[in-house]
């Protein structure tokens, strides 16, 4: 049986899902139902300093996109950190992690960006006896706008600085949670590696607007008739945080620097993709708030059950397995070539791949054969673009076909080199680099 | 004496009064919202649809079902009568299971088609509980055509020749216009009066003028509308009924199932209706199983169906055959009728023999079966009677029995064109009736204004 105990940090938990700072976060009654259903641990929701707690809006804080049958693609957010009082959080940190000590409780802080408000929380924050903090640098709505969450994260010089005065002041495992919303994710990485940040989680909410109401012309969600950008997650932003996870493992200033990933996790699948990515362990939100935390429980045995059937023994034989694999463009194999591959006895002839190709692509798949029906790929037009194999409704019907090296691609007359060759010494490339005489 | 449930004879009143409201309710009851919003998320939009060519209108099914998921059911409705005015009519009595849910790449896939006929019925539901009309006239032409018959095909190509500018006047044998819509498909198919809510829907465009009580033949010639008007359309379906050929068919209680099918849509109290306590009905297609079923839920308590050959040839569709079998219908296969026996000049038996398929030939083993029966349906199809025809000049050519036609709908004279279940190559379906009317319509309208230009 494979082992999925998690230790992130020198944090241990019985598995490597943990609940991401936010609204299931919030409160001991939720913390104590999500580890009553089996999470590893939880990153309570974002504190602020001691004072009047924030306020909310008291219309929607939600917005969302949707696929076939309503399932929630995407959710959008304008909550702020916690509303509720410093000492009732702290209290019940305290009280929550007496109770379930084989659980993680990381505390997400946000103060202002002075050093005597970090070196005012993190005493109180280590007295409850959580396990680390987390450092929400991500926020992009609200409280950015009063120079917290994502306007320090998007500034690396101050990540570095709060960072520093967080490892100064603290013997708890600082996490820097990143923002996804700049240009480049490794220079808010680097920054928090120079800080001296013990891992970085990432990636916190997108700035988004989910809708717009065609009635009222407002955006959605709508408080009184306007609406601001929230903070986008769930199953659509998956993508965009892999890459954000894979481009800190790779970096060489930061390679190595441990990965909380973040980002749509649904499934045991994400989950284990994102540690194939480089991250040491995940957390998920938006999967919780549209399910419930009964998910967890697909999500450990689907791990395991994968592990077990691959022969993983622990979490350390997949985390950044992908990692190496993952590369530039210009180091990609252009001497690779596949085609498409249609089963006809799995093809519905529901005609996708052929109007996807022939309208917008290769002119590569027939429609009709010998007057009859079919979906055939023609070999000698097929670039292996790949476009059919996702637009088609049948899992495993269209497949990628590699050519074996000798093998003629019919399209450009060519057999496959057995030699590897990217655009760095192609010779259509101006800047091509001449091989070493 | 037996009441109620097990009277003997033909009688009605077999059920409790609320059981009739329930036994003829919605067949398949509308899609919500919800749901259609639901169903609508399963269709893939296909590429060159394998439920489009199956459609004989020619419906956009993956534009309209679309449609409804994006939020324009009226969008959608304009697709489905752009190709299908009766479109409303057709959701409710096309035999989906044969015709576009049948090749559905989700029937392929999963054994469950996208519901595409309930689908239509929720868009053109929307469209019609609206009004909303979406086609208006062009110009005023001035032309003026006669059409035959205000069943589907009549309709269907009077709307588009109104559409066209012309002036349409429909001459209909009976009291209401929709034919079979109106008087020839099961009660629970189309509830609602539905069909003159169709007709009054179909006829808003204007221009389209409704005679009823205008019968070919008896108050009218072929020759007169030939003489009166620009062109001819007819759309007159089927008059007659084919006969058992067995012994005794003139028995008290043998009855053209057409006929029961016809009064009990029209009937307005049901309990009134009497239906026999032990039905054998005689045919293998629609119409045996809309007899059939009917008489069940009137409340006869023996209902059989007896067709001449196997289950596999049998014109219903296995849809309708499990919903005989679901309301307790006995079918039975291989037994052709050939004596009717009656008691007092009323129906009490009926006497089948067995057959057998030598080569291609269907015969008589010569084993009999007698069932007892007081009340028999004749479902064994239905005939053109080209008699109306009589007294038109020139002769209109017929095939097989049937008026024959070109691709576009022409007939053999000059200025006639026909369509729907009275010429030759129909399939008997409402849906294919319509599909000729609206190209009948067309052609007559190049016809008149050379190439479609007034």
């Amino acid at each position: 049986m494979a082992d999925i105990r998690n230790n992130f940090v020198g944090i241990k938990s019985p598995n490597p899902f943990w609940l991401a700072s936010a609204p299931p976060t919030d409160k001991a009654y939720n913390v104590v139902r999500a580890f009553k259903a089996g999470w590893g641990g939880v990153v309570w929701k974002t504190l602020g300093e001691e004072g009047p707690p924030v306020v909310n809006v008291n219309g929607p804080r939600y917005g969302a996109i949707w696929g076939a049958d309503r399932r929630l693609l995407g959710l959008n957010n304008i909550e702020l950190i916690t509303d509720r009082d410093l000492q009732v959080n702290l209290r019940e940190i305290k009280q929550v992690k007496k109770d379930w000590p084989d659980r993680a409780i990381v505390v997400s802080l946000m103060v202002p960006c002075v050093e005597e408000s970090w070196k005012a929380i993190l005493p109180v924050v280590e007295e409850t006896g959580a396990d680390g903090i987390e450092l929400n640098f991500g926020c992009p709505h609200g409280m950015s706008e009063r120079g917290m969450g994502a306007a320090v994260g998007q500034v690396p010089e101050y990540i570095e600085m709060v960072v520093r005065w967080c490892k100064a002041n603290t013997r708890m495992p600082v996490i820097t949670k990143l923002t996804p919303n700049i240009t480049d994710i490794r220079k808010p990485a680097r920054a928090a590696h120079a800080g001296g940040t013990d891992a970085v989680s990432l990636i916190n909410t997108i700035n988004s607007i989910t809708g717009v109401n065609l009635d009222s012309f407002a955006p959605e969600p709508t408080i009184d008739g306007k609406g601001s950008h929230g903070g986008y997650c769930g199953p659509a932003v998956k993508p965009i945080a892999m890459n954000m996870v894979a481009e800190i493992a790779r970096d060489p200033e930061t390679h190595g620097l441990p990965i909380s990933g973040i980002g749509g996790i649904t499934t045991w699948r994400d989950a284990a993709e994102f540690m194939a990515l480089g991250a040491g362990n995940v957390q998920v939100c938006t999967a919780a708030m549209t399910y419930g935390f009964k998910i967890v429980q697909e999500m450990i045995a689907g791990l395991e059950n994968w592990m077990d059937e691959k022969g993983h023994a622990s979490l350390e034989d997949i985390v950044g397995r992908a990692t190496p694999n993952v590369t530039d463009w210009q180091y990609l194999n252009l001497n690779y070539v596949a085609k498409a591959h249609i089963d006809q006895e799995a093809c519905i002839k529901c005609g996708r791949c052929h109007i996807a190709c022939e309208d917008t692509s290769h002119q590569a798949i027939t429609n009709m054969v010998d007057g009859v029906r079919h979906f055939e790929v023609i070999e000698a037009e097929c670039v292996g673009c790949n476009l059919c194999v996702n637009v088609c409704p049948v899992e495993n019907c269209i497949t990628m076909e590699p050519l074996a090296v000798g093998v003629m691609d019919q399209r450009t007359g060519k057999p496959v080199s057995p030699v590897y060759a990217n655009w760095t010494t192609h010779p259509n490339n101006p800047m091509a680099k001449v091989a070493a005489e | 004496m037996a009441t109620g449930h097990f009277k003997e004879g033909i009688a009605g009143g077999r059920l409790l009064p609320e059981q009739y409201a329930d036994n003829f309710s919605d067949l398949h009851p509308p899609l919500d919202h919800h749901e259609a919003l639901v169903e609508s998320d399963r269709c893939y939009f296909c590429y060159d649809a394998p439920c489009m060519n199956a459609c004989p209108t020619s419906i956009d099914i993956p534009l309209f079902i679309r449609q409804i998921a994006t939020g324009n059911p009226i969008g959608s409705a304009k697709t489905i009568f752009d190709q299908n005015i009766l479109g409303g009519m057709c959701a409710r009595v096309c035999p989906t299971e044969t015709l576009c849910e049948e090749v559905c790449v989700r029937e392929v896939a999963e054994g469950k088609p996208v519901q595409i006929g309930r689908l239509q019925r929720y868009a053109t539901d929307v469209a019609m509980s609206e009004n909303k009309q979406f086609y208006p006239r062009a110009e005023a032409t001035g032309r003026t055509i006669a059409v035959v018959g205000a069943g589907p095909a009549g309709l269907a190509a009077a709307h588009r020749l109104a559409r066209h500018g012309h002036d349409v006047t429909i001459l209909e044998a009976r009291p209401k216009a929709g034919g079979l819509n109106e008087y020839g498909i099961a009660a629970y198919k189309s509830v609602d009066n539905f069909a003159q809510a169709e007709v009054d829907y179909v006829t808003s465009i204007g221009g389209i003028d409704i005679q009823n009580g205008k019968a070919l033949g008896r108050d009218y010639q072929l020759s007169d509308l030939i003489r009166n008007y620009d062109a001819v359309f007819l759309g007159m379906g089927l008059g007659g009924v084919n006969a058992l050929r067995a012994d005794g068919e003139d028995a008290d209680g043998v009855t053209n199932a057409v006929e029961f099918i016809a009064e009990l849509r029209q009937a307005s109290d049901l309990s009134g209706l009497p239906v026999g306590r032990r039905v054998v009905v005689i045919g293998g297609g629609m119409t045996a199983i809309d007899a059939a079923v009917q008489s069940k839920l009137l409340g006869a308590e023996e209902v059989t169906i007896c067709y001449r050959r196997g289950q596999e040839h049998m014109n219903a569709s296995e849809f309708e055959q499990d919903l005989a079998a679901a309301n307790g219908v006995t079918i039975r296969h291989w037994l052709q009728p050939k004596r009717v026996i009656a008691e007092g000049g009323k129906v009490s038996a009926i006497e089948l023999e067995y057959t057998a398929l030598k080569g291609e030939k269907l015969v008589g083993t010569g084993e009999r079966l007698m069932l007892t029966a007081d009340q028999v349906f004749k479902a064994i199809g239905q005939s053109f009677v080209s008699a109306a025809l009589n007294g038109s000049g020139a002769a209109l050519e017929l095939e097989g029995g049937r008026i024959k036609v070109d691709t576009e709908g022409r007939t053999s004279l000059a200025n006639v064109w026909a369509g729907g279940d009275c010429i030759f190559g129909g399939n008997d379906l409402t849906v294919s009736a319509v599909a000729q009317g609206r190209d009948a319509a067309e052609s007559i309208h190049r016809a008149l204004t050379s190439n479609g230009r007034a």
